[in-house]
C-alpha cells in the first residue's frame, strides 16, 4: 500500500477509473497540462490524452452544462470546479437540470456525473476561496453530497461516486488536500456512500463532523480525553442521503452531542442533525445539542481562525454538554 | 480596419505614427511614474510574498500599459470596475501605495477590514474603483447598470470595466454587453488579453477571430489595440469614451498585451508556458517601449528612469513596512457590515467569541466592541 496525500488520493482514484472505465471523462479549468491548480488531476492528460482529461474555457455554466450533456449520452464526467466558490454560475444547471432530470423524464434520462470541487477555510483565501457551501446542495433533492477526510476515504469514495447512477457533488476539504497521508489501497475498491465513519469511540459525548473539521474534532477529543470526557467521534462523509440509523445509534449511545461545521450555522447542515435527534431519540438527550460552526457572517481573511471552528471551541462545547 | 488589425501609436523604435497624445510633459512623466511605480509595487509583493510576509500577489508585469493608457482617459468622476490585475489604474488615480499595502497584510487599516484577499482592493477616493470580487465576470453587468444610472440622471460620467480573455466566457460577459448594447450605456469593456487564463492559451478560450469582433454580435464596436502601448490604449480608451459620453453607448477594446509573470504567485507557469513565448514579448516590453517614446522627446534618459523607479521602490518599502506594524483588524471586523444594523444572531455569536478570545487570552486591541 502506497502512503499518500489527501489530494494524491483523488488523482489515484481518477487514474484508477480512467483506466477501468474508457467512458470516464475529466473537464475544468487548469485540469489538462497543468494539472488542476491544487494538482488533483497531474498527469492525466498526459497519461490518457487530452480527449479524456481536458481543459475548458471559464464557464462554470458550461462545464457542468456539458458535463450533464455528457452524462445524457453514455460518458461518465468527473467535472472539476476549480473552487467551490465559483460553483454559482453552474448552480441553475445544478440545481435545476443535473439534480431534477431523472424525475422530469420518469428515469428515461440520468445524470451519473460527479462535479469534484475543493472547498473550506484555511488557506488564507478570503470570502471567495474559502466557503462550505454543502448546505446549499443538500437542500437539493436528486444531488448526492459526498466529503471525505482522510484518503482512504477520498480514493473509495469518489470511485463509489463515480460508479453512482446519480449526481455527486464531492466536496474536498482543501485544507486537507497536503495536511493528512494515509494508506491507500492500490487499484479498485469503493467505500460506500451513505456510510458513516467512527473516528473514535467513547462513552461520553458524540461529535458529529466531517470533511476538514474531522482532525479538529479529533484534537478536541484527546484533549477531552485528559479531563476524563470520552468522546465518540463521527465522521458523516456522506451528507445526503445520510445514514440516518447511523446517526440516531450514535446520538444514542452517549446522550450527548455536538455537531461541528465550518459552515455558517444558520440553515447549516448542524441544524438537519439535530432536528433528526430531537425528533427521533429526544427520550435519549441528556444535555442539549450544542452545535460548534463558522459565523453567520462571510468568511474572512486575516480573523480567519478565529471563524472556523478549532480545538479550543469544540472542546469548550464537549465540555458544556458534557457537565449539563 | 479588419478585426485583427492593432490599433497603435508608438512605433517598437519609439518614434510615433502621427497621433498626438495631447499629453503634456508633466502628464506623459505621470504615465511614466505610475508605470514604474505599478513595476515596483509588484517587485515589492513578489517579495513580500516569496518571504512569507503577506500570503499572496497578482503580477502585473508586461500589462502596466493597458491600465495606465486606459486610465489616463478617465475623469475622477468616472467609475472602474477593475479585475484584480488593475494596480495602476487604482496608482493613476492618486490611491496610495500605503492604501494598498494596507489591504496587501490585511490589516486594521485595510479600507476592506481585511477581509478580503491581496489585491482585492475596494477605495471610493479620489475615484470609484469598486471593490473587487474573485469570482470572474460579475462585475461586467454591474457596470452597465451604474452606468445605465448615469445615463438616467443625465451625467455625462461613464464606466469602465475591466476583465481578462478569460473572463470573455463568463456568463457577466454575455449580460453585460448585451445589456449595454441595448441600453446604450455609457460603459466600455475593456478585455486586457493578456494570453492566458491561468493555464488556458487565448487560443483555447475562444474560437473567434479575435475578441474586439465578439462586440459586432453585440451591436457595439469593437477595437483591438496594441496593449504595450500606453498612448494608443489612451486613443483607444477617449474615443470610446466620447462615444460613451455623446449617448451612443458602449465599446469593447481587446488590449492585446502578455501576462510576463505567473497567474499569481501561487502558479508555476514554467508548467505550461512555452519559454520562447516569454522571450519575444519580453522584447515588447510596455514600459522600455514608452521610454523609447520618451527619450524621442527628450523626456527621458537611462539615468531618469533608474532614479524614478528607485524612488517608486523606496515609497513602496516605506509603505511595506507601515503596513506590516500595522495591527490586525479586531475581531468585530468579522461580525460587522454583513447587514447596516448587526441582527441579534449574529450580535450572540460576536458577543461569544469576544468572550472566548478574553478567557482564552488572546484578546486583541479593540476587540469585543461593536460599532453602534
Ligand atoms: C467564476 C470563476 N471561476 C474560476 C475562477 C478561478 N480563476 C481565477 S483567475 C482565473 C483566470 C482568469 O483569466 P483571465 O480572465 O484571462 O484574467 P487574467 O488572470 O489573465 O488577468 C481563473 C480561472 C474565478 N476566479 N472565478
Ligand atoms: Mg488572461
Amino acid at each position: 500500500m502506497a502512503t499518500l496525500t489527501l489530494v494524491q488520493a483523488v488523482n489515484d482514484a481518477l487514474k484508477t477509473a480512467m483506466r477501468d472505465d474508457p467512458s470516464v471523462v475529466v473537464l475544468g479549468e487548469d485540469v489538462g497540462p497543468k494539472g488542476g491548480v491544487f494538482l488533483a488531476t497531474e498527469g492525466l492528460t498526459k497519461a490518457f490524452g487530452k480527449g479524456r482529461c481536458f481543459d475548458t474555457p471559464l464557464s462554470e455554466d458550461g462545464i457542468i452544462g456539458t458535463g450533464i450533456g455528457m452524462a445524457l449520452n453514455g460518458l461518465k464526467p468527473v467535472c472539476e470546479i476549480q473552487f467551490q466558490d465559483f460553483i454559482f454560475p453552474a448552480f441553475d444547471q445544478i440545481v435545476s437540470e443535473a439534480a431534477k432530470f431523472r424525475y422530469r423524464s420518469g428515469g428515461q434520462y440520468t445524470c451519473p456525473m460527479v462535479i469534484r470541487t475543493p472547498y473550506g477555510g484555511g488557506i488564507r483565501g478570503g470570502l471567495y476561496h474559502s466557503q462550505s457551501g454543502e448546505a446549499y446542495f443538500c437542500h437539493t433533492p436528486g444531488l448526492k453530497v459526498v466529503i471525505p477526510s482522510t484518503p482512504h476515504d477520498a480514493k473509495g469514495l469518489l470511485l463509489a461516486s463515480i460508479d453512482d447512477p446519480d449526481p455527486v457533488i464531492f466536496l474536498e476539504p482543501k485544507a486537507l488536500y497536503r495536511q493528512v497521508k494515509g494508506e491507500v489501497p492500490e487499484g479498485k475498491y469503493t467505500v460506500p456512500l451513505s456510510t458513516l465513519r467512527t473516528v473514535r469511540e467513547g462513552k461520553g459525548v458524540t461529535v458529529f463532523c466531517y470533511g476538514a473539521m474531522v482532525p479538529v474534532c479529533m484534537k478536541a477529543a484527546e484533549q477531552a480525553a485528559e479531563k476524563g470526557i470520552e468522546c465518540l467521534v463521527i465522521d458523516l462523509r456522506t451528507l445526503l442521503p445520510l445514514d440516518e440509523e447511523g446517526v440516531l445509534e450514535a446520538a444514542k449511545q452517549t446522550g450527548r452531542v455536538v455537531v461541528v461545521h465550518e459552515a455558517p450555522r444558520f440553515c447549516g447542515f448542524g441544524g438537519e442533525i439535530s432536528a433528526l435527534i430531537a425528533e427521533n431519540a429526544i427520550e435519549y438527550m441528556e444535555a442539549p445539542i450544542a452545535r460548534v460552526t463558522g459565523f453567520d457572517t462571510p468568511f474572512p481573511n486575516t480573523l480567519e481562525h478565529h471563524y472556523m471552528p478549532d480545538a479550543r471551541r469544540v472542546l469548550d462545547a464537549i465540555e458544556h454538554v458534557h457537565g449539563y | 480596419m479588419t478585426s485583427q488589425q492593432l490599433l497603435s501609436v508608438i512605433e517598437p523604435d519609439g518614434s510615433t505614427n502621427g497621433h498626438e497624445s495631447g499629453l503634456s510633459k508633466d502628464e506623459l512623466l505621470h504615465c511614466y511614474r505610475t508605470m514604474l511605480r505599478v513595476r515596483a509595487f509588484d517587485d515589492t509583493c513578489m517579495k513580500l510574498q516569496r518571504s512569507g510576509r503577506i500570503g499572496f500577489s497578482i503580477p502585473n508585469k508586461g500589462v502596466e500599459a493597458c491600465q495606465v493608457g486606459a486610465a489616463s482617459a478617465l475623469q475622477k468622476t468616472d467609475w472602474i470596475f477593475p479585475s484584480y490585475r488593475d494596480f495602476g489604474m487604482a496608482l493613476y488615480h492618486g490611491i496610495t501605495p500605503l492604501d494598498m499595502m494596507h489591504n496587501m497584510f490585511g490589516n486594521a487599516n485595510d479600507s476592506a477590514r481585511g477581509r478580503q484577499m491581496p489585491v482585492h482592493f475596494s477605495f471610493v477616493k479620489p475615484i470609484r474603483f469598486v471593490s473587487i470580487s474573485s469570482p470572474i465576470g460579475t462585475h461586467l453587468p454591474q457596470a452597465v447598470g451604474a452606468a445605465y444610472a448615469m445615463k438616467l440622471r443625465g451625467e455625462k460620467h461613464a464606466a469602465l470595466v475591466s476583465f481578462g480573455d478569460g473572463g470573455t466566457s463568463s456568463l457577466g460577459f454575455h449580460s453585460g454587453l448585451n445589456f449595454a448594447a441595448v441600453w446604450k450605456a455609457p460603459v466600455v469593456f475593456l478585455c486586457q488579453n493578456n494570453g492566458w487564463a491561468i493555464s488556458c492559451p487565448s487560443s483555447e478560450q475562444t474560437a473567434s477571430e479575435s475578441y474586439a469582433i465578439k462586440a459586432k454580435a453585440y451591436g457595439m464596436p469593437g477595437v483591438r489595440v496594441d496593449g504595450n502601448d500606453v498612448l494608443a490604449m489612451r486613443k483607444a480608451m477617449l474615443d470610446a469614451l466620447d462615444h460613451a459620453r455623446a449617448g451612443h453607448g458602449p465599446t469593447l477594446i481587446e488590449a492585446v498585451t502578455y501576462r510576463m509573470g505567473g497567474h499569481s504567485t501561487s502558479d508555476d507557469p514554467t508548467r505550461y508556458v512555452p519559454k520562447h513565448e516569454v522571450e519575444e514579448w519580453t522584447k515588447k516590453d510596455p514600459v522600455a517601449r514608452f521610454e523609447r517614446f520618451l527619450a524621442t522627446r527628450k523626456l527621458w534618459t537611462k539615468e531618469l528612469g533608474e532614479k524614478l523607479y528607485a524612488e517608486a521602490m523606496e515609497e513602496i518599502g516605506a509603505a511595506a513596512k507601515l503596513a506590516e506594524a500595522t495591527a490586525p483588524p479586531p475581531l468585530e471586523t468579522i461580525f460587522s457590515d454583513v447587514y447596516a444594523t448587526v441582527p441579534q444572531h449574529i450580535r450572540k455569536q460576536g458577543e461569544a467569541s469576544f468572550e472566548l478570545a478574553r478567557r482564552k487570552g488572546d484578546a486583541s486591541a479593540g476587540d469585543g466592541k461593536f460599532p453602534l
